[in-house]
């Protein structure tokens, strides 16, 4: 089936005229009507434009367009609901933007459709992309492939679920606090959040700016390397994109790995970890170092502060970057007497509940009087939470962790208790406030019922090509990243 | 700090968000939770480390300034929710 290949495959495939883009196109909209009803995983799709755009990837490679010049030619991939692409619906899981349709690209999506990619569907996602579970859509909740009464992660769970039940070949998500690599590793596929910077953000709608990432969602490791590849570099639309040139991130998979440093952070391996978790993080942590990495165990002591830290800076940024949902200049509008009453209306019926918790939190600490105590000092804190990273890849080449502390829990469980919804995310929020790039890549699965079990490698700021290299070489040395879920007809 | 003085009606206010009864409530003692658990963040030292804003430290980016190809005028009306004549509708501002 053409639309269970990789990118890698499908290429090579369309490189031989084996087989055609409109035809990998159908085989993923025949898998959506299949399945999608089920879990769920898209908004929307426009069949017609995605075939169309499939016609003239057929038509490019007859004219003698190749996969050297644009890697992705001819290749499905879906974006989450929060990424423009011009002329589709933008929403953001969200009731407030109404009819909004994007009037551009944002530069990944650019940068996807100049490499030859179908770029098609909407993906669903935690409205705003706050959530863990993918349960605070307005447009309905996300199964996970897996098992259909469990959650598949969030914020980006639409993109992970897409992946992992082959409606699509690849999916953009977005990562601020773990939104790649936690519903990655629930769904069993492979999440990247390139490092802050590498991508640019111009076109994601913004969340909380300072820590926000676009990243893939892939099958392998290989597919996200070559993702990266087209989606990362300096755009002078976004001016906290960097000026790093963009390597080759697929040249240095070679499956060696020999000599390079691997720290086991003390503060992952505690209280809340699933025995089964533990026990396959252990292992994966035994197979690096059998294929030739040194293992040490390090300390990044500041862990158990970061939850806090980011329940502080996340909202705040969020607040300031959703006040923009007015009802004024685009969306969804109550109308009011005056502007405050139009404001007030349109955002208390346009925002669910997260949201608005998220906006009133993020306000109250930023307000006058709370400013210095709440904000600053998680700033303050967030300084100390990067230096634990920097002075520990001074001794490490890459961290490995956990994505989750458990593998996917029920629809439900926790989102009545936004705390613990919150703590989800304790392994992966580290990262985004650190700046640093992070994956997430199948390491096993739990006895019963099955579900996948996600393992975490962190790289230096910029150290994606290391962090891949390590990453490959242990997913080639295992099969868990060929099992298939079993969709129920 | 003090998680005990919050108000989430004022709150609200502040952010523009009307909420019902019901959920002032609701919101009221979640935040008061978590607001409690920020406390944690007290029992660290930091008067004396800089706060950081933006991992990957940027100055004063700058481009030449130079004119180039924006959004047309009806583009960026496209999405609004009241317009005329290439404006955009608001409830009266000033008597």
């Amino acid at each position: 089936m053409l639309n269970q290949l990789t990118i890698a495959e499908l290429t090579a495939k369309l490189a031989r005229r084996e087989v055609s883009a409109r035809e990998a196109t159908q085989a993923c909209l025949d898998q959506i009507a299949r399945v999608d009803g089920k879990i769920h995983a898209f908004i929307s799709h426009d069949a017609t434009d995605a075939l169309a755009q499939a016609d003239a990837a057929d038509r490019a490679m007859a004219s003698g367009a190749t996969h050297a010049q644009q890697p992705l030619l001819g290749v499905p991939i879906a974006v989450k609901d929060v990424l423009a692409v011009k002329n589709q619906p933008l929403n953001c899981g969200s009731k407030i933007l109404g009819q909004f349709i994007s009037p551009y690209d944002a530069t990944a999506v650019e940068k996807m459709k100049a490499a030859g990619a179908i770029v098609f569907g909407r993906l669903n996602m935690d409205e705003f992309a706050m959530g863990s579970s993918t349960e605070n859509s307005a447009f309905g909740l996300t199964r996970n492939p897996w098992d259909l009464t469990r959650i598949p992660g969030g914020s980006s769970g639409g993109s992970a679920a897409a992946v992992a039940a082959d409606e699509a070949i690849a999916t953009l998500g977005t990562d601020t606090g773990g939104s790649i690599r936690q519903p990655a590793a629930l769904c069993g596929c492979v999440g990247l959040k390139p490092t802050y910077g590498r991508v640019s953000r111009y076109g994601l709608v913004a969340f909380a700016s300072s820590l926000d990432q676009i990243g893939p969602f892939t099958k392998d490791v290989q597919d996200c390397a070559t993702m990266l590849n087209v989606i990362g570099g300096h755009d002078l639309r976004d001016s906290t994109s960097v000026a790093q040139p963009v390597p080759d991130y697929t040249t240095g998979l070679t499956g060696n790995i020999k000599g390079l440093r691997l720290g086991l952070p003390k503060e992952y391996m505690i209280g809340g970890l699933d025995p089964e978790v533990k026990a396959a993080v252990d292992a994966a942590v035994k197979q690096l170092q059998s294929l030739g990495a040194r293992v040490e165990e390090i300390s990044l002591p500041h862990t158990e502060y970061a939850a806090a830290t980011y329940y502080i800076i996340a909202p705040a940024e969020a607040s300031a970057n959703l006040a923009r949902f007015d009802g004024i200049r685009y969306g969804a509008r109550v109308d009011g007497a005056d502007p405050l009453e139009l404001y007030s209306r349109t955002r208390g019926a346009g925002f669910g509940p997260e949201v608005k918790r998220r906006i009133i939190l993020g306000t109250y600490v930023l307000s006058s009087g709370y400013h210095d105590a709440y904000y600053v000092r998680a700033q303050k804190v967030r300084t100390l939470i990067r230096q634990d990273f920097l002075k520990a890849f001074e001794r490490v080449d890459a961290i490995v962790t956990p994505t989750t502390p458990t593998a996917a829990f029920k629809i439900g469980e926790k989102s009545g208790d936004p705390l613990q919804m919150y703590l989800s995310d304790v392994f992966t929020i580290s990262c985004n406030l650190a700046g640093i790039c992070g994956v997430s890549l199948p390491c096993g699965f739990t006895k019963s019922p099955k579900l996948p079990i996600g393992l975490q490698l962190l790289g230096k700021p910029f150290g994606e090509e290391t962090m891949l290299q390590l990453a490959h070489a242990y997913e080639q040395s295992t099969n868990w990243h060929q099992e298939k879920p079993a969709i129920p007809n | 700090m003090a998680a005990s003085d919050f108000n989430v009606k004022y709150v609200a206010h502040l952010a523009r968000i009307q909420l019902s009864p019901e959920e002032e409530q609701k919101l009221g003692t979640q935040l008061g939770h978590i607001l409690g658990f920020m406390e944690k963040l007290n029992a660290l030292e930091v008067s004396h480390v800089e706060p950081t804003a933006h991992a990957v430290p940027t100055v004063n980016v700058t481009r030449a300034d130079e004119t180039r190809p924006s959004l047309p005028h009806d583009e960026a009306m496209r999405n609004a929710p009241k317009q005329a004549n290439g404006l955009f509708i608001v409830p009266k501002i000033v008597e």
